[in-house]
């Protein structure tokens, strides 16, 4: 136990240079493993550096794989497109070239056969040439026609006139005492004045004739003024004619039939619009006599569309006159019917027969 | 002032007499309104405020016809003088009572209707389009079937009045037939109705290229150009607007005219008459040369370039002046070969002294000039030209120098004629400004001579030469 005891206190006064010399120890240690620590992490520090930079090549490599073989599939897509569209570029222009070639040669075929085809146009323009002339004459013609036509009706107004003049100056005419005014004695030919006194007919007081309307009116067929009652023919037979050797018929004949006039049947000889014409004849002189030219209308249909107008008499504000409503025609009837009833007839026949044989014997 | 007072007081007092009972008295008031109607617009407008108007309108509807031609003349004497009063008479209801009218048995009463309608219709497109409406062109189309003559001048003048205004106007008068009748009656001998036929016919076919195709189909070349020859001028008149309306619109239809000879028969026409009447045919000449050059050689070997130029030289009035001229500018303005028909004919100076004339009016300067730029723009006929290297202005000046130096290098003979003419010289005192295109033309043309020539010819070489006697020192000897 001493042994123990004196070891402790031994040991006791130890501990604390114990204490020092471990602290000490310890702290000279540390530093040594602080520098170890150290130069351990830089060296886990290059190798975990290297290690990853390795690793990270091996994936810049791999992507670079990647990326080349994915560019190169897209690329060679977009030269096929580029490929495609220059043949079809080639093409094209190939076709537009032999295209040019053929429009090329058609054009100045078609230009120098049809457009500019000069001896088309020296024989369109001869031709027009030739139709203008054409023309020219038969406008000429026209005209001449036309003077032609104009100068033979001013001639023949003009004959017109002198006959009539002659007609109405016949009297000037010479007679065998009198030597007209155109007759002179000196002259060796009688003036043209007197042949044509000569000729004419007198001049006969007439009266200005009414103009004749074409239609035929209603009462005419009555007048026997129509073809069918007096045949005649406007010319005449000529008188006095020998009669032509052979089997010819008799001209007085031949010559009526021949200028028979037209003898149309009455529906023919009536126009078409007869009937419309006699209601306008009769609408005319309906209208000359009437004074009224109202229609005269049934009192019905008078009253129809007419509002009812009353009377003053019966319209005025003094109350109607009570004349001709209230004597005449009472207002309760009923009055007038008793209300017991009636006998019968047998009874009244019996009464009065007895009445009537009563006053017979007393007369 | 007093006169036209006086004259309103009667219109009061004929008012009441066209209530009168007796019809004869109504007649001759309605008569006697016409008339005053007809004198004088003032009096129309009269009797349009005094509310004559529907009067008239009600009891035409109902009277004889004695009456309805009263009344239809009194419409029509008020409608003619102004829009404004025949749009009065369209407001009070006169169309349809008009247009019932047409329909009357006696051919007195259509015509007075007619004619009224025909008035109203004339002054713009509404009025006209309200007379379509109240269904007039129908009737109008039966009215020219008629037999009587005054009926069918004034149908046809009526329906010419109604398809003037407008393209629509005119086809609904093609679409009611008309066309196949007014062609039909060209034929006929009377004169007024040849005239109101040809200006209707020319009215429809001068809106578009249908109708007048259409106006074409109904065949009336060649026929037309019998009216070229007729005696009345107004006849002539009539029947070269309507070519000249068919030949304005395309190649086509002028080339029908040109192959039925139509261009032949107006230069004759336009040869026989004087006037204003020539105008239709020389604008015809012009629209049909217009087109190609093919119809213009037509033009010129139908003759029509020489009476042109006598149209030209020997017409007062400036318009017909101005039309001659543009007709012979688009005839010239093709090629050589047409420039040169005109110029031989010695147009150009005339033209030129139009142009510089001051008596002329604008419209007649400014036709003259383009006439004689684009004849001169072609003319290789040199003989022409030369006349104007001595009066022509600098502006036309440029044009002709052009010309002769587009020329001279390629012909001898003419470069000779050109200096033993003088025209050589005269070029040289011409004075351009260095750059110009009237210098460039120079001296191409100077190019196209010796140097000596030139400097011979050119001003001051006598003194040139002079100053060189002067200066020149004889030998010694």
């Amino acid at each position: 136990m001493r042994e123990a005891m004196a070891t402790l206190a031994r040991l006791q006064a130890r501990s604390k240079a114990v204490g020092q010399q471990y602290y000490f120890r310890n702290s000279v240690v540390d530093v040594f493993r602080k520098k170890e620590n150290d130069a351990a992490v830089k060296i886990q520090n290059w190798f975990r550096g290297c290690r990853v930079r390795a690793y990270i090549r091996h994936l810049h490599r791999a992507a670079i794989i990647v990326q080349k073989w994915w560019r190169s599939y897209l690329s060679r897509q977009h030269y096929q497109l580029v490929v495609k569209l220059a043949y079809y570029t080639m093409k094209m222009n190939l076709y537009n070239e032999m295209a040019v070639r053929i429009q090329r040669r058609w054009r100045g075929y078609k230009i120098r056969k049809y457009c500019f085809d000069y001896f088309y146009l020296k024989e369109y323009l001869r031709a027009v040439t030739e139709t203008n002339d054409a023309i020219r004459d038969a406008l000429e013609e026209f005209a001449e026609m036309k003077e032609r036509e104009e100068k033979k009706a001013a001639l023949e107004r003009e004959e017109k006139k002198r006959d009539y003049q002659a007609r109405k100056m016949h009297y000037l005419l010479s007679t065998k005492q009198i030597p007209g005014i155109y007759n002179s004695p000196f002259r060796k030919d009688p003036d043209p004045w007197e042949l044509r006194l000569q000729k004419a007919k007198p001049l006969t007081h007439q009266r200005p004739r009414v103009k004749q309307k074409h239609s035929i009116s209603l009462t005419s067929w009555l007048a026997c003024t129509s073809n069918r009652s007096f045949p005649r023919s406007e010319i005449l037979p000529p008188i006095n004619r020998k009669q032509c050797q052979g089997p010819f018929r008799d001209i007085a004949e031949v010559l009526e039939q021949r200028y028979k006039p037209l003898e149309p049947t009455l529906r023919e000889a009536e126009p078409i619009n007869e009937l419309k014409e006699a209601r306008e004849d009769l609408r005319r002189q309906e209208w000359i006599r009437n004074v009224n030219d109202n229609m005269f209308l049934p009192f019905s249909s008078y009253h129809k569309n007419e509002k009812y107008v009353p009377s003053m008499h019966s319209s005025s504000k003094y109350g109607p006159n009570s004349y001709g409503c209230q004597r005449f025609r009472d207002e309760n009837p009923k009055k007038w019917i008793c209300p017991k009833e009636k006998e019968t007839r047998s009874n009244m026949d019996h009464k009065n027969k007895g009445q009537v044989n009563t006053s017979l014997i007393f007369m | 002032m007093s006169q036209r007072q006086v004259l309103q007081g009667v219109m009061s007092l004929l008012r009441p007499l066209l209530l009168d009972v007796v019809p004869t008295i109504q007649q001759t008031a309605a008569l006697a309104l016409g008339r005053l109607a007809n004198y004088n617009d003032d009096l129309a407008e009269a009797v349009v405020k005094g509310d004559i108007l529907p009067q008239l309108v009600y009891s035409l509807a109902e009277q004889n016809r004695f009456y309805k031609k009263a009344a239809a003349f009194v419409l029509r004497a008020v409608g003619k003088h102004s829009p404004q009063l025949a749009q009065a008479i369209v407001d009070c209801g006169a169309l349809d009572t008009l247009v019932i009218c047409l329909e009357d048995f006696d051919p007195g009463v259509k015509e007075a209707a007619a004619w009224a309608l025909g008035y109203i219709a004339r002054h713009n497109a509404e009025l006209s389009q309200a007379v379509v409406d109240a269904g007039a062109v129908p009737l109008l189309v039966l009215c020219i079937q008629e037999p009587e003559v005054a009926l069918k001048r004034i149908a046809a003048s009526a329906l010419s009045d109604i398809s003037k205004h407008s393209p629509e106007l005119a086809q609904t008068v093609v679409d009611a037939g008309a066309i196949a009748h007014l062609a039909q009656m060209i034929l006929n001998p009377d004169a007024k109705l040849k005239r109101q036929i040809l200006s209707a016919l020319s009215q429809i076919a001068k809106h578009s290229v249908d109708l007048a195709e259409m106006v074409v189909e109904a065949e009336i070349f060649p026929v037309v150009l019998t009216c070229l020859k007729d005696k009345d001028e107004y006849v002539k008149k009539n029947a070269s607007t309507l070519i000249r309306e068919i030949a304005k619109h395309t190649p086509e239809l002028s080339q029908l005219i040109v192959n039925a000879g139509g261009v032949a028969a107006v230069i004759d026409c336009i040869g026989s008459c004087k006037g204003n009447i020539r105008l239709p045919g020389i604008m015809m000449l012009g629209y049909v040369a217009a087109h190609s050059e093919n119809l213009a050689m037509a033009v010129i070997i139908s003759k029509g370039v020489p009476q042109l130029s006598l149209c030209l030289s020997e017409e007062p009035e400036d318009h017909i002046k101005a039309a001659a001229a543009w007709a012979l500018g688009q005839i010239g303005r093709h090629t050589p070969e047409h420039a040169r028909a005109v110029a031989v004919t010695n147009t150009l100076p005339v033209l030129l002294s139009l142009y510089m004339s001051t008596e002329s009016s604008e419209d007649l300067q400014v036709k003259s000039k383009k006439a004689i730029k684009s004849i001169l723009q072609k003319c290789t006929y040199l003989p022409a030209l030369e006349p104007f290297l001595y009066d022509a202005p600098p502006n036309i000046l440029k044009h002709v120098v052009g010309q002769f130096s587009k020329v001279l290098p390629h012909d001898s003979k003419a470069r000779r004629l050109f200096v033993t003419s003088g025209g050589l010289k005269k070029v040289q005192e011409i004075k351009a400004e260095p750059g110009s295109l009237l210098q460039e033309y120079i001296n191409s043309i100077n190019n196209c001579y010796p140097e000596e020539i030139v400097r011979y010819y050119s001003p001051g070489y006598s003194e040139t030469l002079l100053q060189r006697v002067d200066s020149y020192q004889p030998l010694a000897n």
